[in-house]
């Protein structure tokens, strides 16, 4: 299982690479391998849209599940990976890389510390395989 | 099969939740009110009950009996006797969804073949399995393209010449949501062509819808509405009557995202109102927006064709709450019939019903319209199905054609208060020359002369 050290992860499986007042959002390794083959990917959130941690930013489908991919923060997304839902299987080849779903403008950083940090998750993860 | 639960089942069932006897599961009901006295007439035996239904059953008058000019949405046209007898084939008859590929081969097959005959009739990408009847057809259009717009356009611009009943179901389901629907008010004149919706589309249309040919059975191109909706970005969906695709430029041809319709035309009964069949294909970009069920083509391990349930994950049952709609039922034995309808007559023969409907309708229309009283109100291209404005109340002109055996076309002031003096008249393959004139003559008995 592919766990980087330099993000911060939630509950729910997602990862956010934060740099300077900006994160990026994603599904992580352990995610995309629970999930299997993806098949579909659809960015629910759009570009300047002024959203909540917890709100859903994307839909994802696999060919045995479908999952909500949900905000790690809260803020002002920036971008949109608008070229994921013509490649969904991205997410299972390189879910840390290529596979990023949004871009966001941090509103409030102190909702970083609730987020685990790689240790915490793996643990997580190991527990749930 | 149904295997019911055996003595040994129940019991064991029982010894589970630690009870002795089924009766004790009752013990909330007030003994009095448990086994309470029905007051029931004496038991018949099979032959006397036969007797008592038959004499009930032989009071309607039917299709079968009268010679019929009604449509309005149901349309009585001739079904090839091959579509019951397949229809009752033992492994037909349950209509359970296919949810083990390895057991249902044939029902997905029929299925997929449904899926495959709806797209090519209408020019669409993709059909789901089907849903109950046209009404929630055209009300499943609504929850696709607000699921498109992820909720951010909730206006709906819906033609005053979509089906009264239909209008009806799209308004029950949703009332009490978000969605705004504007263009059928009584106020709108249904007369009016259907440019009068362009200026309701705006940034915040999510869908317009029309119907193919129109409640009225008038035919127009929908491509200016089309070009409309889709400037800002919304969706048209079209009602279609299946039958007259036979016929008529498919509606993917002038710009529609969605079509719907009722598939009863297709090979199914009459039958007093339904069951029915609810037509839904649409463009490939929204199959995953789409409500029901997929059957989908793939090859087994074995490299053998084999059909199964697709796109399974984003369903009802799985995505629950983020579902685009709860509906996943579908008409699996109306699919089944119209499937065989659809392959018994073919392109060729589905055009030669429509062009039969179409003719026949309009020497009817003519032969009216040359009678005192009675204007021919339909000024525009039509199908099977057009408006006469009638010298006296439609309803005294429809008992009057009832005493000659003959059912009359539909009452328009009782949806359209506007067109009390109205009547829209059907005419379908079934009818005979000999029966038009007939209802020519009967008019005539009623027009001013």
């Amino acid at each position: 299982m592919n766990v980087p050290a330099d993000l911060k992860y939630t509950q729910n499986d997602e990862w956010i690479r934060v740099e300077g007042n900006t994160g990026t959002v994603g599904i992580t390794d352990f995610a995309q391998d629970q999930l299997s083959d993806i098949v579909y990917v659809e960015i629910v959130v759009d570009e300047g849209e002024t959203v909540s941690k917890g709100d859903a930013c994307a839909t994802l489908e696999s060919v045995k599940a479908a999952a909500d991919v949900y905000l790690p923060v809260s803020g002002k997304i920036i971008a949109v990976n608008e070229s994921l839902p013509d490649a969904p299987e991205t997410v299972n080849n390189d879910p840390y890389g290529e596979a990023w779903m949004v871009k966001i403008e941090l509103s409030d950083k102190s909702e970083l510390d609730d987020l685990m940090d790689a240790e915490a998750y793996e643990a997580k993860a190991k527990e749930e395989e | 099969m149904f295997f019911p639960h055996t003595d040994e089942d129940k019991e064991a069932m029982l010894r589970t939740i630690g009870l002795d006897r089924l009766e004790d599961m009752f013990q909330a009901v007030p003994a009095a009110r448990r086994f309470p006295e029905l007051n029931l007439p004496p038991a018949l035996t099979e032959m006397e009950a036969m007797a008592e239904m038959q004499g009930i059953a032989a009071a309607n008058e039917t299709t079968q009996d009268l010679v019929c000019f009604l449509g309005a949405g149901a349309y009585n046209h001739y079904v090839p006797s091959a579509v019951d007898s397949i229809l009752r084939r033992g492994e037909f008859y349950t209509a359970y969804t296919p949810y083990q590929p390895e057991i249902s081969q044939g029902t997905l097959q029929a299925i997929f073949d449904y899926q495959s005959l709806i797209t090519a009739l209408t020019g669409m990408d993709v059909s789901n399995a089907s849903h109950y009847d046209g009404a929630t057809a055209v009300a499943e259009a609504i929850s696709l393209a607000y699921a498109n717009f992820r909720g951010k356009r909730a206006k709906v611009v819906m033609s005053p010449a979509l089906h009264p009943h239909y209008r009806q179901t799209v308004h029950t389901y949703n009332r009490g949501s978000v969605i705004t629907i504007v263009g059928d008010d009584a106020e709108n004149n249904p007369q009016q062509s259907p440019e009068a919706l362009l200026p309701l589309i705006d940034d915040q249309t999510a869908l317009v819808i029309v119907q193919y040919p129109d409640f009225f059975g008038r035919v127009y191109d929908y491509t200016s509405l089309a070009e409309a909706a889709h400037a800002v970005g919304a969706l048209l969906a079209v009602s279609v009557n299946p039958i007259a695709l036979g016929l008529l430029k498919p509606p993917a041809e002038f710009g529609a995202d969605i079509v719907t319709g009722e598939g009863q035309p297709l090979g199914i009964p009459l039958s007093f109102g339904g069951p029915y069949l609810g037509i839904f294909a649409t463009r490939q970009e929204y199959v995953r927006k789409m409500a029901g069920r997929l059957v989908g083509e793939t090859v087994d391990n074995r490299g053998q064709r084999a059909y199964v349930l697709t796109l399974t994950a984003r369903e009802q049952h799985i995505r629950r709450e983020k579902a685009t709609s709860n509906i996943c039922t579908n008409q699996g034995l109306l699919a089944l019939a119209s499937t065989v309808y659809m392959s018994l007559l073919g392109k060729h023969g589905l055009r030669q019903v429509a062009e039969l409907c179409y003719h026949k309708a309009h020497y009817a229309a003519q032969s009216i319209a040359s009678l005192s009283g009675f204007d021919l109100w339909t000024k525009r291209p039509f199908f099977n199905e057009f408006m006469v404005r009638c010298p006296a109340p439609v309803a005294e002109i429809n008992a009057h054609l009832l005493d000659h055996g003959i059912l009359g076309g539909y009452e328009l002031g009782e949806e359209y208060p506007e067109l009390s003096d109205h009547m829209l008249i059907a005419v379908t393959e079934m009818n005979t020359k000999e029966e038009i004139d007939l209802l020519v003559d009967v008019l005539a008995e009623v027009s001013n002369d």
